[in-house]
């Protein structure tokens, strides 16, 4: 074994006496140095069942490091101190701590020590990641419906409970160094895959064996919403894993009874054991956050949530989860905006969120909502420490900064007592820099992690800066000035003309230019040793005509560093936060207001019928009055002169504002999952659908299966959060689907595997469903909750209603049997383009219809459509609504209700109330939308024409009282977007003229869901053509 | 003897009798003269005519204003009693023949394999039995720009009227463009992540590299149809021989910016008449259109915004944008049964921004030019074909329009479709009148 280079043969009585010496000679072994280090490292910590080849060297190393400025916490700093540590940990801190005598003594002056950092989410040491599937299979692959792992684990793929990042890991010394050189000691490390991802092992970044630097093996437990490597199909949506999670808490909940149906089933076992960890969840954006914490509220577990970089953008949300959050600092690249057109594919959200990510930490900060600083997500750790700058430059607080990477990761680890602060008896785990730690300037010099040195920068050690006399044996004397950092020298002579100097370990090398033009040069080659105290540097040379010399340099004058000679930074100027954050967003919210709408041709939907030159009053968010010549008061008065005024539109078959997957089409059966987990209010299709005069949209899971998920009623609050936007106190819905999408008719020849493949396999879904949630409902107390029967228990209690996807005459007859025999009531067929053959018997049950104005021809069940469908099925008796499936639609639905009047000769205001009052018959919601009656939600449309109109053109759409759209607004927010983008546009070339890393200027790409994934139904949308997969 | 029979439009109506779609025949020859009177002429090409009176003859029109005398001999006139008289409206792309059910891969013969396929043509499959043809009528569309898909150079379209017992009989103006669909000129995200990060290709240059080969085929061809004999027939220079005398137009689809410029280059550097098909973003370069007199048949209205800061209604004042700009262009809409809503995307144009017999030029006069048949057809113009509709209201507004007689090329057409018969049928189930 070599022996240690920084003490070979020198006792430690000389030690002390030579140690200025010994530093610099440490920083002159540069090129060993590291492996050096390692060594010495790792004979302290010998292991004691390891047999030794060769000749044992045991030994305890003491280090004391003196004069230096010691950060023991963010809030604590010792001027002139020593830190001393022994056989991996600190022994003593403190200005007067007492050196002891086998300390190897290092001269701090001038330097400065802080703990090194924690990273709490890492997947150091973690196996490859696996690669990644998208949809769980590729395309066309037949479904895979149960796991593939082997062993008595559960049915889910994507639940991992059981891994234990300990029994994985393996040290990786070029991820540790990576990391080391960002200033880290310990992180938590954990394998980053699937939805329960089992738990995480915390450890040291030594180079170690790993039986030494696994500091605790099972810390915490992890989760997410992604299904990583599972090539299972289920699930395939947001909404289908977080279901999952929620069935697997339930699940595990009556494991703990040892169910003897269940055997013995490990992943559940796991997730039992994991529960008393630190409940961790990689939740990767802000929305995601909430979905997470809505989770953890429900089984009363608080996560730590890693968060994804858009958490800034809604922070009083943030704070209310009362989460501790883990924060990356991966800032999206500036875009290579230069060509105006493709400049043109870059949302303003995107230059935004470019503009701000790099504020998300101080506002945290600023909300004061506890965090740690993670790698993760970093494309290279490198970029860490640059970052990290940056967020202290937009707000961040160094303090903060330094808990968020000791402190705050440590005691959330538990782990406080052994790391995340210098104080005696913990892990020698610390860096020294040349100043304070995150200044642009500063550099780290070393990192120790349990007492091992790791050097991650020579140069500059030793400050050399200074003048200097350098005595020539031919020609007298040279004053020269050396300059520039400790790391990078610079040397000019006395007539500030600049020459070259160049110092590797011990050895330098100058040249001095007696001539401005360089013409003339003495060359000067060295050593520089250091003698009590005093820096001395000889050697030889050649003067200026090549004939040989000799020389020697003293210091005459040292380096005294100028006060603030540091440029001060600018403030970062950015732009404002809008809500929600999309182009059309609001810079703050608007707020109701009264206001009364005078002399319109006002559409009641009430027996009065269509009133001409009739007022509204509007007050706190509710119709006051209807009449004639009211009274104003305080309320904002609005000509309607020459206008129509309507109740807002209602949209029954909406996929608009739904986030990742609209379908869980993964089983025959899910009612599990709910839109209501996924609702997406940045969806600028809000916005638009505000413009056509539409309020409220009823949010639905697809037709890709039998019983699809649960629905979830919205009002087109532009700017609220998802649990804003919902409608408040509303009877749950459900999606059924029947035909050939459950069948998998459309869906290519190798999905020929998923029960039901025919019209008469539906029904046995169906009766099968019903059967079990019969059964379940009888079994007893200590039945396994299961989220699926639930809702469909609630189906047949008259608490959940159902939207039934259905084109043909045979289908729809068929549930309305089933439903007779197993109990349940269909509210509202939807689609149900065959409606008309059947209108008598789905009178019978008492079910509605909504439909679509005049589509056919799509597939082979909608060649019997027509777009008489809606006039027929009104006048056999039955509430007809006209809905959109389809974001584009959605903004005329009032001229698809007019195709009524067009095919089939309906009134014009029962056309008009197929789009407003009948489907909030449908939905259970009349009572308080759908007409303008006194008491009502004040959900009102201005129309410029008559509102069955192809002219007409909402001219201000109202929710609750609140304008929402407003088409003199909207100019005003058009221009808004075209300055900002204009700004931000000059900002991303401004950083491309610096040279910073460009992306590509790809556009965002928008989620436009319909239950149709068949084009012919659909308006073809550009995005379509880029985004084909 | 006075013979002229004069019709109340209202009363022949409720002589329709119900005939199963097999038995709606396509009308004979027009025999004798007819006269509509006491109309609300559209001319379409913005003129309108109060009180007017239309005649055709033989199947021409032979006479439109607001004096016509209608000769006192053996004549049908027609008192439409106010109802608005519009030129035939024209479906300016489609695939309506070449479809039936869109989800049953038998009936679907648009969309053929290969990437360059300029001597297919679409024309040889339109199937004039499609049940959806009848439902357009109804709706006042009585020609259609039948559209071969698949591929980069596609084939050849035809124009079709809307009533007659095969392709032949239909066929209104044969391989009259070839059609090259251009591939994206977008960048784009790698699929597999990381929005930034761009994939390791680049999809604008694999595209370019499409577009080239085209224009490298193009070429070949211009040389190939310049030598009168060859040794060996190549059938794909052969069918774009017409592009260089200009008896076709290249149509290009194309939306982007990017992607029209490169279309206008393809006009200048082969001299040939270039037609864009789409054309979303048309209106910002609305400049260069114009320079090179590059038509557009603008894709439909009734769409959602490219990217999400577009104003809301960008696509429905684009129309506006193009009239303004001087840009000829006529508006278009997806697809095959959706044509019956071709009316509307005019419609929501003139509330945006056009008037209303601007809307309505856009779907006839306008789409005649551009297709190359206005000299036949697209107005109500003496000598032109009688391609006439006739709706109780407004054409362009579902609020107000009825169709009540439709004529083509002097024939009256039948109003009978699939979907009024199988209303009758459910009406007689449950008693409705």
């Amino acid at each position: 074994m070599k022996s240690n280079p920084l003490t070979a043969g020198i006792t430690p009585a000389q030690g002390k006496k030579h140690r200025r010496f010994l530093i610099t000679r440490l920083r002159y072994r540069s090129v060993f140095g590291v492996v050096g280090c390692l060594l010495a490292g790792f004979a302290a910590n010998a292991q004691q069942t390891w047999p030794v080849n060769g000749v044992a060297e045991p030994r305890e190393s003491c280090y004391a490091f003196t004069h230096a400025t010691i950060v023991r916490d963010a809030q604590n700093t010792l001027k002139d101190a020593t830190l001393v540590i022994r056989d991996g940990k600190i022994t003593a801190v403190g200005a007067g701590a007492a050196i002891p005598k086998d300390a190897v003594v290092i001269d701090c002056k001038g330097k400065f020590i802080y703990p090194s950092f924690v990273d709490i989410y890492s997947d150091y040491g973690m196996p490859a990641a696996q690669p990644r599937t998208f949809g769980g299979r590729g395309g066309g692959a037949a479904p895979q419906m149960l796991s593939n792992t082997k062993g008595p684990y559960g049915w889910n793929q994507a639940i991992k409970s059981e891994v234990n990042a300990v029994q994985v890991f393996s040290a990786d010394e070029s991820k540790a160094k990576s990391l080391r050189e960002q200033g880290f000691g310990v992180v938590l490390s954990h394998q980053q895959d699937g939805i329960a991802r089992g738990t995480g092992v915390l450890v040291s970044l030594a180079s170690e064996r790993e039986n030494m630097t696994i500091l605790r093996e099972k810390v915490s437990a992890h989760y997410s919403f992604e299904k990583g490597s599972s090539t299972q199909d289920y699930p395939s949506s947001l909404m289908g894993s977080i279901a999952l999670l929620r069935q697997q808490y339930l699940d595990a909940q009556w494991y703990k009874g040892n169910p003897a149906k269940e055997g013995v089933n490990l992943s559940l076992q796991s997730w039992n054991d994991n529960q008393g960890l630190l409940q961790v969840f990689d939740a990767g954006d802000k929305w995601n956050v909430l979905r997470a914490d809505k989770i953890g509220d429900e089984f009363g577990v608080q996560y730590v949530i890693k968060a994804g970089g858009n958490e800034y953008q809604r922070i009083p949300e943030m704070a209310a989860t009362k989460a501790t959050f883990i924060l990356p600092l991966n800032y999206p690249q500036a875009m290579d905006v230069e060509d105006p057109n493709d400049a043109r594919f870059v949302a303003l959200a995107d230059m935004k969120h470019w503009e701000l990510t790099p504020t998300e930490a101080g506002s945290f900060e600023k909300a004061n909502i506890p965090f740690c600083l993670t790698t993760a997500e970093l494309k290279d750790t490198k970029s860490f420490l640059a970052n990290l700058r940056k967020a202290i430059e937009y707000g961040l607080s160094e303090e903060k900064a330094l808990d968020a990477l000791t402190k705050t990761p440590a005691t959330l680890l538990k782990a406080y007592d052994r790391i995340g602060s210098l104080d005696a008896g913990k892990l020698a785990n610390f860096i020294i820099t040349s100043g304070p730690v995150f200044q642009e300037n500063t550099v780290f010099f070393q990192n120790w992690v349990q007492g091992n040195r790791y050097v991650l920068k020579n140069e500059g050690w030793q400050d050399l800066r200074g003048s200097y006399t350098i005595t020539l044996s031919n020609a007298g004397s040279v004053p020269v000035e050396i300059k520039g950092t400790p790391a990078s020298l610079s040397l000019v002579n006395k007539d500030t003309i600049p020459g070259k100097i160049d110092v590797e370990g011990q050895l330098v090398k100058i040249v001095i230019n007696t001539k401005k033009d360089n013409s003339q040069q003495i060359r000067l080659s060295g050593v520089i040793s250091q003698q009590a105290g005093v820096s001395k540097w000889s050697g030889s040379g050649t003067d200026e005509k090549g004939q040989p010399l000799t020389w020697e340099a003293v210091l005459s004058k040292p380096f005294v560093a100028k006060a603030d000679s540091a440029k001060k930074k600018e403030t970062p100027q950015y732009g404002k936060i809008y809500f929600p954050f999309s182009g059309y967003g609001y810079e703050t919210l608007p707020t109701q207001q009264d206001v009364l709408i005078r002399n319109a041709t006002v559409w009641t939907n009430e027996k009065e019928g269509k009133l001409e030159g009739a007022d509204v009053l509007v007050r706190n968010g509710k119709i006051a009055q209807v009449g004639k010549n009211l009274a104003a008061g305080n309320a904002k008065v609005i000509d309607g002169t020459g206008k129509h005024l309507t109740p807002g539109i209602l949209d029954e078959h909406s996929h608009i504002a739904i986030s990742r997957g609209v379908n869980e089409g993964t089983q025959s059966v899910t009612s599990e999952v709910r839109i209501a987990d996924v609702v997406n209010p940045d969806d600028v299709n809000i916005y638009r659908q505000l413009s056509g005069g539409v309020t409220s949209s009823h949010l639905l899971h697809g037709s890709a299966n039998t019983i699809g998920g649960q629905s979830q009623l919205i009002k087109l609050r532009w700017g609220a959060n998802a649990e804003d936007l919902k409608f408040k106190n509303w009877d749950g819905f459900i999606k059924f689907a029947l035909g050939e999408n459950v069948k998998q008719s459309n869906w290519g020849d190798r999905q020929r595997v998923r029960f039901p493949q025919t019209r008469m396999g539906v029904e046995q879904v169906l009766a099968d469903a019903f059967t079990r949630a019969k059964d379940y409902e009888k079994a007893g107390p200590n039945k396994r909750r299961d989220l699926e029967l639930d809702a469909l228990v609630e189906i047949l209690n008259k608490k959940r209603f159902i939207t039934c996807h259905s084109y043909v005459q045979s289908e729809i007859n068929m549930l309305l049997k089933a439903g007779d025999k197993y109990g349940f009531q269909v509210s509202t067929f939807t689609h149900i383009l065959e409606g008309y053959k059947v209108a008598d018997k789905m009178k019978a049950h008492g079910a509605g219809a909504s439909t679509f104005a005049d589509w056919w021809a799509y597939k082979m069940e909608v060649v019997d459509a027509i777009p008489q469908n809606a006039t027929i099925m009104q006048r056999v008796g039955l509430t007809v609504a006209i809905n959109s499936d389809d974001a584009e639609m959605a903004r005329r639905l009032n001229q698809e209700a007019a195709k009524s009047v067009k095919y089939g000769g309906m009134q014009e205001e029962d056309a008009l109330k197929m789009v407003t009052l009948n489907p909030a018959t449908l939905l259970h919601v009349s009572d308080r939308i759908g007409s303008i009656k006194t008491g009502k939600d004040a959900d009102l449309v201005l129309w410029s024409d008559h509102p069955l109109s192809i002219y007409a053109k909402a001219e201000k759409t109202m929710v609750d009282g609140t304008i929402y759209f407003d088409r003199d607004q909207d100019l005003q927010l058009r221009k808004r977007i075209s300055e900002e983008r204009n700004r931000l546009i000059g900002k991303m070339l401004g950083e491309k003229k610096k040279g910073a890393p460009m992306g590509r200027p790809v556009p965002s790409r928008e989620e436009i869901y319909h239950c149709e994934d068949l084009q012919a139904g659909h308006q073809h949308h550009i995005m379509d053509d880029v985004y084909q997969q | 003897m006075q013979k002229t029979f004069i019709y109340i439009l209202g009363l022949s109506l409720c002589s329709t009798a119900l005939r199963a779609q097999e038995t709606v025949y396509p009308a004979k020859p027009q025999q004798g003269l007819v006269f509509l009177k006491n109309a609300t002429i559209h001319v379409g090409n913005g003129q309108v005519i109060q009180n007017g009176t239309i005649g055709f003859n033989n199947g021409k029109i032979m006479a439109v204003g607001a004096n016509v005398a209608i000769p006192a001999d053996d004549v049908k006139v027609f008192d439409v009693n106010g109802q608005h008289v519009y030129p035939g409206l024209i479906a300016p792309e489609s695939n309506l023949g070449l479809t039936e059910v869109e989800s049953v891969r038998a009936t679907n013969d648009y969309e053929e394999v290969g990437e360059i396929n300029p001597s297919v043509r679409s024309i040889v499959s339109y199937n004039t039995d499609s049940k959806v043809i009848a439902t357009l009528r109804t709706n006042g569309i009585l020609l259609a720009h039948v559209v071969p898909q698949g591929g980069l150079v596609t084939g050849s379209s035809s124009v079709v009227q809307l009533d007659a017992w095969n392709w032949e009989d239909a066929a209104y103006k044969t391989d009259n463009g070839i059609h090259f669909f251009m591939p994206r000129l977008m960048p784009r995200a790698n699929p597999f992540g990381g929005a930034a990060a761009g994939p390791a290709t680049d999809a604008v240059k694999e595209a370019m590299e499409k577009v080239a080969s085209v224009k490298s085929f193009l070429r070949a061809a211009q040389a190939y149809n310049t030598a009168a004999q060859h040794a060996e027939v190549n059938l794909k220079y052969a069918a774009v021989k017409g592009l260089f005398d200009k008896s076709q137009k290249l149509f290009i689809h194309a939306d982007l910016v990017k992607e029209l410029i490169v279309a206008a280059d393809f006009a200048k550097e082969l001299d040939i008449d270039v037609v864009i098909v789409g054309g979303t973003d048309a209106w910002m370069i609305t400049d260069v259109l114009k320079k090179y007199n590059i038509p557009v048949i603008l894709s439909q209205p009734h769409s959602l915004p490219v990217m999400a800061d577009d104003d809301v209604d960008q696509p429905y004042k684009t129309p506006a944008q193009l009239q303004k700009a001087g840009v000829l262009f006529c508006i278009s809409n997806e697809g095959f049964w959706q044509q019956r809503n071709l009316p509307f995307n005019a419609g929501t144009a003139g509330a945006y921004g056009m008037t209303k017999e601007e809307a309505l030029s856009s779907v006839t006069l306008n789409a005649a030019k551009i297709l190359g048949i206005d000299d036949k057809t697209g107005s109500l113009e003496v000598g032109k074909d009688a391609n006439i509709v006739v709706s109780t209201g407004d054409i362009l507004d579902m609020k107000s329009s009825v169709i009540t007689r439709a004529y083509i090329q002097g024939r009256e057409v039948s109003l009978e479709d699939k979907h009024k018969q199988l209303y009758e049928r459910y009406k007689y189930k449950y008693d409705l009148k």
